[in-house]
């Protein structure tokens, strides 16, 4: 029987792309290992190998066919001794049918891991992408302190932290970009697109992979006056690192008496991605929350993590600033103002509600978000705080909140103990103690390292579910 | 290798002279025993290859490959997630290196770990379960294409974090010449990996010390996206124990018979007390850094070239057919059941279920 080709996908999360390029033509002889097609979703072009040997017997989808399904036959190759009579008889697919359990989609996120570009700079930095091909996050408050009449641009939240790094670098020749793969490879996930050929190599600098080498290089330069943002592939490389972090840029002000301070930014991907087990997938937020001497941000929405980096790169400290790898597709409306800058330190009521407070950042609030709105049909008012900055803490917006409802849950993706949920409700204890209608709840993720099967991931993880089931058991509702 | 510490260990492999082909997936390939004859233990010792050892890197190698090539389609269809860094292009370095060991030395490396761990001769139906995440994965599931493990192949990972296995594969040579066990720890990283501090820190104390390892750096010529060139003030890898006094090597990477007879060199050096080695193998991978990579950093024919004219494969083949020590059918024969080995596999990672939720809660301590 001749063999089927698929279509295969670039990531666990592509659905279809379109089939650019036949390499190969019908009746060329195939061996496993040559390139016979080339495929292309909006942001990658990929190449299909041969994994069997015989010859291109049919083409099923001719060049340039548009939104081709994964998994969906695109040619068949005849194998030994086969003619192209076989080609009637059917086929047998060259791998198993796909019987997996359903990897739940966190949306396109593993597509952009590492690599999503066809090498193409960036066509015009600071364009937006459409919202068609990254889907609008849910409704939030519009954002605080815009004036009205505000244009909004729906833009995610790569292109809003680029967006960041690029007003910055153009304001400040003194802050510069670092960090692996950042310049000629345009960013692991394409944040810094365009950023190189703008500024070139002097500003925006690929490093060796030595994390604890070129943070202890920033913080020398920071030192000596520059402002650098480091950016790390994600944050789990930056335990490489955490001793210049900690020992080096935090406490240098304090210890030289106030003379020398490190005005740094250290950047990237924080948290879990899609499956990418246990040493990639870590919350470092209550890490860093820790640390006298840091700031740390963990932005949701785009406009935040736009007018938050603004904030950090000008800030005169070291800060922290957690970026989320699921959330870098996601487009959310943001102001177009020349200047867009987010308070450091100020928490955001992202959905006002009166009878539970719940407080998330980063991508916490989509749990949090999408539980107000269950919440909602079943009669819960649900009021959703982003916290946005997770040191200094912003306790007064939390507290008022508290007074309010008198019941409180948090949602992190990090570990519960002396998480930031621990300290959130230590302080709502310490502070609104007699408002509080039932004892504080912390949704975490589960007290494992992260495992890889899809299954036990997605069990390791919060869930919509678990922030409902929450905020009902405190609201003392079932 | 005539080295007096590899007497200790009684050698299970010196009966086989060929590969005997696996049974249900369980791979019983064994290495043929060097003839004394052809034993590279000498930078000017022959090259050659008996028929046996011919026969044997072919189908390892080979192995590998369809491994790697059916894993790629695997994370095509949906069924790997995550991260997936193949191997295809470098097998004759694991390959050769894996003919010059003793049972019972170590091997660690870092990601793109597939190769290694076949070549330790565990289970591709383990390996390729583990991939999918399923049950009977090496890791339960647990690890993915990173992070798997067999203590009894002496497989120790398997690791995420650049460079972090040059220090953990130290410490097993620390613990070989704590325990006087006479064995070597294969501590393979990359061209990218050679940066990272750590790997100096461990350099410093394994000749300080006198540790049996052999550190094999694969200079795939790319780190990621970053090639050597615009990562390393100094490109010969080889050297870089130079300040440390540890003897170093480049090696045809692509060449599975230099490899073994330097592999040969360098675990002999560090079996008799001298210390670590270092060797660095030049070699290439084909495919993307991982699946997503479009690996645009480089020219397709640059690509093409190293597959046409350098491919460890074809080469063993090539000269096996020409010296005529194979017909193509007997290669061919190979290939299929090679391909069944591998369809088992892939089949078993298909079918096999997913962990069952309880083991989200196990193996946090013991």
């Amino acid at each position: 029987m001749p063999i089927e080709v698929l279509m295969p996908a670039l990531s666990p999360t592509m659905e279809a792309g379109k089939l650019a390029k036949w390499l190969k033509k019908e009746g060329d002889a195939v061996k496993s290992g040559d390139v016979i097609a080339e495929i292309e979703t909006d942001k990658a072009t990929m190449e299909v190998e041969a994994v069997d040997e015989g010859v291109l017997g049919k083409i099923l989808i001719a060049d340039g066919s548009e939104d081709v399904k994964v998994n969906t036959p695109i040619a068949l190759i005849l194998t030994d001794g086969e003619d192209e009579s076989a080609l009637a008889n059917g086929a047998s697919t060259s791998a198993p049918k796909d019987e997996a359990p359903k990897t739940e989609a966190k949306n396109e996120a593993l597509a952009e891991t590492e690599a999503k570009s066809d090498g193409k700079p960036a066509s015009g930095v600071g364009k937006v992408e459409s919202a068609a091909a990254n889907p609008p996050a849910p409704e939030v408050l519009p954002e605080p302190d815009v004036p009205e009449g505000t244009e909004m641009v729906m833009t995610t939240v790569r292109d809003a932290l680029r967006d960041a790094m690029l007003e910055e670098m153009r304001a400040d020749e003194r802050v510069f970009l670092m960090g692996e793969e950042v310049a000629e490879y345009q960013g692991a996930y394409k944040v810094s697109q365009g950023l190189l050929e703008e500024f070139g190599a002097e500003r925006v600098i690929d490093t060796p992979i030595t994390e604890h080498g070129f943070a202890g290089v920033g913080v020398g330069a920071a030192l000596a006056g520059l402002k650098p943002i480091v950016e790390f592939m994600t944050f789990n490389f930056a335990m490489q690192a955490i001793d210049q972090i900690i020992n080096s840029a935090a406490k240098t002000l304090y210890m030289s008496g106030g003379q020398m301070g490190c005005s740094i930014v250290f950047r990237g991907a924080n948290g879990a991605a899609a499956r990418v087990g246990a040493q990639h997938s870590q919350d470092y937020a209550s890490w860093y929350s820790n640390v006298p001497g840091l700031t740390v941000l963990a932005p949701y929405t785009a406009a935040d993590a736009k007018g938050l980096l603004k904030a950090a790169i000008r800030d005169n400290n070291t800060v922290i600033f957690l970026e989320n790898e699921i959330l870098y597709g996601q487009s959310f409306p943001v102001p177009k103002l020349d200047d867009y800058v987010v308070p450091i330190g100020k928490a955001k009521i992202a959905r006002p509600g009166k009878d539970v407070t719940i407080v998330a950042w980063s991508i916490g609030m989509t749990y949090a978000l999408k539980a107000a709105e269950e919440l909602a049909k079943d009669g819960v008012d649900a009021e959703v705080i982003d916290l946005r900055t997770i040191r200094p803490m912003d306790t007064d917006t939390i507290i008022e909140s508290v007074k309010k409802t008198g019941r409180l849950v948090t949602v992190e993706e990090g570990w519960a103990q002396s998480g930031v949920g621990a300290e959130i409700s230590a302080r709502v204890m310490e502070r609104a103690f007699d408002w509080l209608d039932a004892p504080v709840t912390r949704v975490s993720g589960k007290d494992v390292p992260m495992p890889y099967a899809a299954n036990l991931e997605k069990l390791a993880l919060p869930s919509v579910a678990e922030v409902v089931e929450a905020a009902k058991a405190v609201c003392y509702r079932d | 290798m005539a080295v007096s510490a590899a007497k200790a260990a009684p050698s299970t492999r010196s009966d086989s002279s060929a590969p005997k082909s696996a049974a249900r997936g369980g791979r019983k390939a064994t290495a043929p025993k060097t003839s004394a004859k052809t034993d590279a233990t000498s930078s000017d010792g022959a090259l050659e290859f008996t028929k046996e050892q011919e026969l044997h890197a072919h189908r390892e190698m080979l192995l590998i490959r369809r491994f790697e090539e059916k894993a790629g389609q695997l994370y095509g269809m949906g069924l790997i997630g995550g991260f997936c860094h193949l191997y295809i292009g470098q097998e004759a370095v694991v390959i050769g290196m894996q003919m010059a060991v003793e049972p019972g030395d170590q091997v660690i490396t870092g990601y793109r770990d597939h190769g290694h761990m076949l070549a330790c001769e565990m289970d591709p139906k383990g390996v390729m379960a583990e991939l999918t995440g399923r049950r009977g994965g090496y890791s339960k599931g647990k690890g993915g294409s990173m992070h798997m493990f067999s203590v009894e192949k002496q497989f120790y990972g398997g690791h995420g974090i650049v460079g972090a296995q040059v220090s953990l594969g130290t410490g097993l040579a620390f613990a070989n010449r704590y325990k006087k066990n006479g064995r070597v720890s294969l501590v393979y990283f990359g061209d990218g990996a050679s940066n990272q501090g750590q790997v100096y820190e461990s350099f410093n104390m394994a000749k300080l010390w006198k540790l049996p390892v052999v550190y094999v750096i694969e200079n795939n010529k790319y780190g990621m996206g970053t090639s050597v060139e615009r990562a390393s003030s100094n490109t010969n890898l080889s050297q870089r124990g130079a300040s440390f006094d540890i003897p170093g090597e480049q090696v045809d990477g692509m060449d599975v018979r230099a490899v073994k007879a330097a592999g040969a060199r360098a675990i002999a050096h560090a079996r008799g007390g001298k210390g670590p080695y270092i060797l660095e193998m030049v070699t290439y991978r084909y495919r993307g850094h991982s699946m997503s990579d479009p690996a645009k950093y480089r020219s397709k024919d640059e690509v093409q070239k190293m597959r046409e004219t350098h491919d460890p494969i074809e080469q063993v083949r090539a000269r096996l057919i020409k010296a005529g020590l194979a017909t193509e059918d007997e290669l061919k024969a190979v290939d299929k059941e090679v391909r069944e080995i591998v369809a088992a596999a892939a089949e078993f990672a298909t079918n096999d279920p997913e962990p069952d939720p309880s083991e989200l809660w196990t193996d946090i301590l013991r």
